[in-house]
């Protein structure tokens, strides 16, 4: 997470010079209003501060005005425990959220893993006030990764055949040592011993993928909606004990604004969102085409006939 | 709970003590990181530095170079290596080796060219070779210097070998980073007291040993009145 948040606080720094020099003339806003959020209309978006979390914003900031919907935006913000309670107070309405993390940091003794159970278990911990709509199938989280020729050779398809391979070594994030779903988990709940373990303090950046690339580890933690994996055509082993906890994509928002209209269209949008789509979308903002997040949102919501 | 006692706690638990994740075997680990650093850097840097001293020739480039290598940030110098060379020991030993070069270098020629010229006269006056110069009275001569670039040295990279943890090696870094990803603060301030303290220690021995280098030069001929 490192890197991501150097690069998201250096987003966000550019990002606020330039919303502190154009947020007076929002032809929107009624000068002399007192407070923009007193109008029960106007949704205020916001985003934690990483490029993937800013694109669904504005595909929910567009897919909603598309619909008449009036939007604010107040995109990247920082991290989970600023942009939480910038939605309590009342600064923001709505913000796209992962599921498994937003349970945890609710419930740090949370142990639901599975989407279903997830879902669940946050609808109980949600603090008063907040509600989270349909999840959309679309995850980011941790990852196992192998290179295809490894997946062949070896015949993985998912964590659990990694128990056939002598002398496995690892390299993930330092946490994946002791966190459950990590060694611990991979011993508990898949039987996978005797791992040799490296702790490359990247976030599944370019040291990881090169250290797997190169055979120095023979699985690497990646987030899933990382470009790299689908560049250097890794194989995603599937995690059917559902290990890792789900991250569904989820709009989580204050439930006085979440009328009929807004909900339908943030259905609507969470129903076509995959991991895939994050991906690719992903590869288009951080690859060489750099595609500013709020095109990337304009071509999506066109892609899939939602605007 | 107070951070203090919390990594008393961290120190003094027993869990801490043996294994691979242990004080013991990540101290030996980051000492070793340390001895193969300054080995190598010494290799390179004290004959290219005596030369320099006994000639005076590219003393200004060696100043200039030394100035530049010391300015290098080594975690950014650590990422960059680690992409090109990959994972292991290789990366965080050639960063650590351009962090110890400058001061073993810089002892090296400033103790050579700190000998009384006067001195050098007289030993070539007596028909010695360069060599002998070199060895008999320069080195010498300069020890006390030498000895305190090494230890210059020897701080910087037992502080900064903590980097090699970045990479997935191990040594006291491991504590630095592992708790830092699970907000282990007690485990973060232990490793950097024991960091500290090896430090102290380290310079501890090296005063001692710049003070016998000190001792060992040749007794000054007391004048007959």
């Amino acid at each position: 997470m490192t890197i991501r948040k150097i690069a998201a606080l250096a987003a966000a720094t550019t990002l606020g010079f330039s919303l502190a020099a154009c947020g007076s003339d929002d032809p929107t806003e009624a000068s002399g209003a007192p407070d923009s959020n007193s109008s029960s209309d106007t949704i205020t978006i916001g985003s934690a501060a990483f490029p993937e979390n800013e694109i669904i914003a504005e595909i929910y900031a567009q897919g909603l005005e598309a619909k008449g919907v009036k939007v604010k935006k107040k995109l990247n913000i920082g991290a989970r425990e600023v942009y939480v309670k910038a939605l309590q107070n009342g600064e923001i309405d709505l913000v796209p959220e992962y599921s498994g993390n937003l349970l945890t940091y609710f419930d740090p003794e949370a142990t639901a893993t599975s989407a279903d159970e997830v879902e669940e278990a946050l609808d109980g911990a949600l603090p008063e006030g907040l509600e989270t709509l349909e999840a959309s199938a679309a995850e980011d989280k941790d990852s196992l990764n192998v290179t295809s020729e490894f997946a062949t050779a070896n015949n993985l398809k998912t964590i659990a055949d990694l128990k056939n391979v002598d002398g496995l070594k690892l390299g993930a994030n330092p946490e994946f040592k002791t966190r459950s779903y990590g060694i611990p988990g991979l011993e508990k709940v898949y039987g996978i011993t005797g791992i040799e373990f490296t702790s490359l303090s990247d976030g599944g950046g370019p040291a990881t993928l090169k250290a797997l690339l190169d055979g120095d580890v023979d699985v690497a933690d990646i987030y899933s909606t990382t470009p790299s994996i689908v560049e250097n055509d890794l194989v995603t082993l599937e995690d059917p004990e559902n290990l890792i906890a789900a991250q569904n994509v989820l709009p989580l928002i204050n439930e006085k604004k979440a009328t009929d209209e807004v909900e339908d269209v943030l259905d609507a949008i969470s129903a076509k969102l995959t991991t895939q789509d994050l991906l690719d979308l992903n590869g288009k903002n951080g690859g060489d085409e750099k595609t500013a997040p709020a095109t990337l949102a304009k071509e999506w919501l066109t892609a899939k006939n939602l605007i | 709970m107070s951070v203090v006692s919390d990594t008393v706690d961290w120190l003094t638990d027993s869990i801490n003590h043996s294994g691979t994740d242990g004080i013991p075997n990540r101290l030996v680990e980051h000492l070793g990181y340390t001895a193969e650093t300054i080995a190598i850097a010494g290799i390179i840097a004290i004959p290219i530095g005596l030369w320099i001293g006994h000639t005076g020739r590219f003393r200004g480039a060696a100043v200039a170079l030394t100035g530049a290598l010391r300015a290098l940030p080594t975690l950014g110098l650590l990422t960059a290596l680690a992409l090109i060379v990959g994972i292991g020991l290789t990366a965080p030993l050639i960063a650590l080796v351009l962090l110890a070069v400058p001061p073993l270098l810089a002892g090296a020629y400033a103790g050579v060219e700190s000998v009384d010229r006067q001195t050098i006269d007289a030993a070539r006056a007596m028909g010695m070779t360069e060599l002998q110069i070199l060895r008999k009275v320069e080195i010498p001569l300069a020890l006390p210097i030498i000895v305190g670039g090494v230890r210059s040295g020897v701080l910087q990279v037992v502080a900064t070998a903590t980097v090699a943890a970045y990479v997935g090696l191990g040594g006291l870094g491991r504590y630095l980073i592992d708790g830092q990803a699970v907000s282990d603060y007690a485990q973060m301030a232990g490793g950097s007291v024991l960091v500290v303290l090896v430090a102290l220690v380290l310079d501890g021995i090296f005063a001692t040993l710049q003070r016998l280098a000190t001792g060992r030069r040749p007794q000054k001929q007391t004048s007959p009145a």
